[in-house]
């Protein structure tokens, strides 16, 4: 009888050379996502050595990271994002062309945040190693795929033998139970995960998210679950597939077809930890409890219900070095806060099911006077379905900005920033001092509760406006 | 790379916990396509006031700090993003190793594939560490030892094989390049195609 979990069955169905106490295992990846970013110095090396890319066909590229979330017809609109971010872009298409990889480039139907059109792509399937030089790349994991993000020269050594020398990593259980409450969204279960375990909770870690609160929850949800992952730590979230996935996959460009469509349903059910297999560590939380989650401080495990006061650090000088930069007081809710910026995208909640959570708050409202609010789809695709259905028209008629696909606000890297000492709502996944900007001061949320904050120009419970 | 093996000098102290990679350099810097020069983009913001000028309070800027190897910081360093720009930007700065209670998997793993030594140590020593700042320490990366001038000594946690590729510069794609029989092997084996 079969006694493991989930990662260690897909862990070890990879393994090309076992690992030893003197070295690490061989990994096979079998599906290499890139951008623009965190290549070129890869692409650098494999030129040094005369390399190919051994697997062209297991990768993956597209530019997002640094590209504008204006329109790009030509090499003259990326002058938007400064010399340095359009000579990445130009050097990312070169690369492509000279290493024989189909780039998902500009002007492309399919073209995105790498977490997001993996998945819509249909390219993301339960089983599959998946990595990025992108540490959200534990996004993929919701498909109970082992996913991860890796930097630079292992995106060499993918490159280069499909493979990267790994230690096996330990397992933590997050069980979640119990009916999730309206008003609450995956954004919020997963900032009250990571409040819980904090964020180096999970370092050295596969996270295996589990319980009838995360079945319950659609694919785009388990996605924002799994994405938030290496903010508390670990390096991977998995979820095991069952018909929700498989019905996701259906049908799309790069899923099975025909018999093998059969074929992989069958295995993919094999899929989940087995009733008696061992975690290395275990936590369960009730999702009767959750509400609304914002973070008031600079990093995502600082982070309170939206009504809560914000907690007392005692006399810990990071803490308080925390409050300092975000001009927060312990003993008072969010709520109290004034809001300059809103951002709605990213590849934590760019997605068409958060397109419409910001879109049902905005919907005949005005955005604030002196609020921005951005938002962003997080593919083409994701921006060609919205405007199917009418929503950036809310979203304008809102007052809001309607822009193309993009990393955006969420990394600060195209332009698209929040200025100094300016109080940002943010659905993307990191509060770090700078992230947004210099200075910027960032408050994660969902989806719902950044556009009605967007709406009353204070950090809101959006439950006011369902 | 080149061999690490042994790193003495005196250390700086960056006490703050939960030090990300958005600090250790910014986004904005990404956006080279190089590997060189990232030092001066190395903890920009903390290293500089608003105004451009040297903000002099930071403990990198202090002049006992000039020319330190060894790099104390608070607990959980190098959170957050895959940047291997991180790593590349603190060698280029001076260091050759960063000390903690805990250093995050990502970043370890970017540290230890250029030759950064990432040093954990139990809580006592610690405390000891980020209350003596400008410390003569030694790192000896084949023993995995760190020794204080009170003559203490640590044995630090590192990967057997992640020390073998320290001590004597080998390149682990050198390594990887070398299985390519076993990887084959594998492609043809496998029950299912990716």
């Amino acid at each position: 009888m079969s006694h493991r979990t989930l990662f260690e069955k897909v862990w070890s169905d990879h393994v090309v050379v076992d690992e030893t106490p003197d070295t690490p295992a061989v990994l096979y990846i079998d599906l290499h996502i890139i951008h623009e970013v965190t290549t070129p110095q890869a692409f650098t090396v494999l030129r040094e050595r005369a390399l190919p890319v051994r697997r062209p066909d297991l990768t993956l590229a597209t530019m997002d990271h640094s590209t504008p979330t204006t329109p790009v017809s030509s090499f003259k609109d990326l002058a938007v994002v400064g010399e340095s971010a359009a000579n990445q872009i130009r050097q990312m298409e070169r690369n492509c062309d000279d290493f024989g990889i189909d780039l998902i480039g500009f002007g492309h139907q399919n073209r995105g945040i790498v977490h997001v059109i993996g998945p819509e792509l249909g390219a993301t399937q339960p089983g599959k190693t998946i990595v990025c030089g992108d540490s959200h790349s534990s996004t993929h994991g919701a498909f109970g795929a082992l996913a991860f993000g890796i930097g630079t020269t292992e995106v060499g050594h993918v490159l280069a033998t499909q493979c990267l020398l790994q230690r096996k990593p330990k397992t933590l259980a997050v069980d979640i139970d119990g009916r999730i409450p309206s008003g609450v969204s995956a954004k919020d279960i997963i900032l009250a995960v990571i409040g819980r375990i904090g964020v180096d909770g999970g370092t050295g870690h596969v996270i295996e998210y589990r319980g009838d609160a995360i079945t319950a929850l659609d694919m785009e949800g388990r996605m924002t679950i799994c994405n938030m992952s290496i903010e508390g730590g670990a390096r991977a979230g998995m979820i095991a597939p069952d018909d929700t996935t498989f019905e996701y996959l259906a049908g799309r460009p790069r899923s099975p077809q025909g018999s093998a469509w059969e074929d992989s349903v069958r295995r993919w059910r094999m899929l989940r930890s087995d009733d008696s297999a061992r975690f290395d560590k275990r936590i369960s939380i009730s999702a009767e409890a959750l509400q609304p989650m914002v973070t008031y401080g600079t990093n995502p495990g600082m982070v309170v219900g939206i009504n809560d006061p914000v907690p007392d650090g005692g006399d810990d000088p990071s803490f308080r070095k925390a409050l300092d930069y975000m001009q927060v007081e312990s003993g008072k809710p969010m709520t109290e806060q004034a809001v300059d910026v809103v951002f709605v995208g990213s590849c934590t909640n760019g997605r068409l099911s958060d397109i419409e959570e910001a879109a049902r708050v905005l919907q005949g409202q005005k955005v604030a006077d002196g609020v921005r609010m951005l938002v962003v789809p997080g593919s083409q695709q994701v921006k060609d379905q919205a405007e199917a259905k009418g929503l950036d028209r809310i979203i304008t008629d809102a007052g809001a900005e309607w822009r193309e696909a993009g990393c955006s606000m969420c990394i600060g890297m195209n332009g698209d920033t929040v200025d100094q000492g300016k109080l940002s709502v943010s659905t993307s996944n990191r509060n770090f001092e700078g992230r947004q900007g210099i200075g910027a001061r960032t408050v994660l949320a969902s989806p719902a509760t950044a556009a009605a904050s967007a709406v009353t120009g204070r950090v809101t419970d959006p439950r006011a406006f369902s | 790379m080149n061999p690490v093996k042994r790193i003495r000098s005196r250390s700086v102290v960056l006490p703050t916990k939960d030090i990300d990679t958005d600090q250790i350099i910014a986004a904005r810097f990404l956006t080279t396509t190089s590997r060189e020069g990232l030092g001066q983009s190395a903890f920009y913001d903390l290293r500089h006031n608003k105004d451009g000028s040297e903000n002099t309070e930071f403990p990198l800027n202090r002049p006992e700090a000039r020319d330190c190897q060894i790099l104390i910081a608070g607990n959980n360093f190098g959170c957050g993003s895959s940047r291997e720009h991180a790593p590349w930007a603190l060698l280029d700065y001076g260091f050759r190793a960063v000390v903690s209670t805990e250093i995050a998997d990502i970043f370890r793993n970017n540290a230890l594939k250029n030759g950064l030594v990432p040093v954990v140590v139990d809580d006592s020593t610690h405390e000891w560490l980020l209350n003596n700042p400008a410390a003569e320490l030694e790192i000896d990366v084949e023993r995995a030892t760190l020794s204080l001038p009170n003559g203490r000594s640590v044995v630090f946690p590192i990967d057997g094989f992640a020390k073998y590729c320290l001590v004597e510069g080998i390149d682990q794609l050198g390594y990887l390049l070398q299985q390519s029989d076993k990887i084959v092997a594998f492609e043809e084996a496998r029950t299912w195609t990716p």
